[in-house]
């Protein structure tokens, strides 16, 4: 089984050493050759994001209390995130859409480090900074594990 | 009418974060992931400032909808930010690693709450 080292995935998911332009490309040739991209990485971050709202509108987190939303879409968007990557990777490579869609946009709108910083000043600015420590290190430690686990199970199923 | 907010913000914040991404990881040659850094990072700030502004000025709601659940949760990425760590991890960058996530969570809530704390000030006056 590869990884580490010489496993061919990126360190950003979001943005591959082949996405970058080669050379002096601007602004305005990126936006006329990838438009189909960021339309679909648009559409995307929009489904993704209305998962996350809609989770938090359904479960809405007590005032001082755990920000349980915020830390299940995060922790469920970086295990999800892990899969993708070696799916992408090893059984579906080269399309042009799957990342950019499932990747950048639904999981990147799904999962988000703006409202976790929000929900972490909320909590100390309660008065509950203990409940701000045990949340950013739970998301923290169970959002490098999911990511880890995604990963790992993936890697064993397709690279049998 | 909410729904609605959430995904125009989002078909902004999304591919906005994609280009940003871009134009920052094709300026250095680190293996540190500096454009998700910058994402997180300035998106923090501005949802802290938003969020100070409106506390404090007692609304508008839409605008937290809009520009908070919309644009900067879809411009900001946990997923992405966990991802690069344990890359970083995989390849025996730990020194990168801890970094990231140190720097991350530091720079990340201090811009947040001191984005939140300059825009009540300015505002509450």
């Amino acid at each position: 089984m590869s990884h580490g080292p010489d496993d061919p995935l990126p360190v950003d998911s979001d943005v591959e050493p082949g996405d970058l332009p080669a050379g002096e490309t601007g602004l305005r040739e990126l936006l006329r050759t990838r438009v189909d991209v960021l339309l679909a990485i648009a559409v995307g971050g929009a489904i993704g994001s209305l998962g996350r709202w809609g989770l938090a509108q359904a479960w809405p987190a007590q005032r001082g209390g755990f920000p349980w939303p915020t830390f299940t879409v995060n922790v469920l968007g970086g295990l999800l995130l892990g899969v993708l990557m070696v799916l992408v990777a090893d059984v579906w490579p080269g399309q042009r859409y799957v990342r950019p869609f499932l990747g950048v946009g639904v999981l990147g709108g799904f999962t988000t480090f703006s409202t976790y910083a929000l929900d972490t000043r909320a909590l100390i600015a309660a008065g509950s900074g203990g409940t701000a420590a045990l949340y950013v290190g739970a998301t923290l430690v169970a959002g490098l594990i999911a990511v880890f686990v995604g990963l790992a199970t993936t890697r064993r199923l397709v690279r049998p | 009418m909410n729904a609605l907010l959430v995904v125009l913000g989002a078909m902004v914040g999304a591919p906005l974060r994609y280009l940003v991404d871009i134009f920052v990881q094709s300026r250095h040659r680190s293996a540190f992931p500096w454009g998700t850094f910058a994402v997180n990072v300035t998106g923090s700030l501005l949802l802290g400032l938003l969020a100070g502004g409106v506390a404090a000025h007692g609304g508008p709601a839409w605008a937290l909808t809009l520009v908070g659940s919309g644009f900067c949760g879809a411009f900001t990425t946990f997923s992405t930010f966990g991802f690069e760590t344990v890359r970083l991890l995989e390849q025996r960058r730990e020194g990168l690693a801890l970094l990231n996530v140190l720097g991350s969570v530091a720079v990340g809530l201090a811009a947040c709450a001191g984005g939140f704390a300059f825009a009540s000030a300015l505002i509450g006056s």
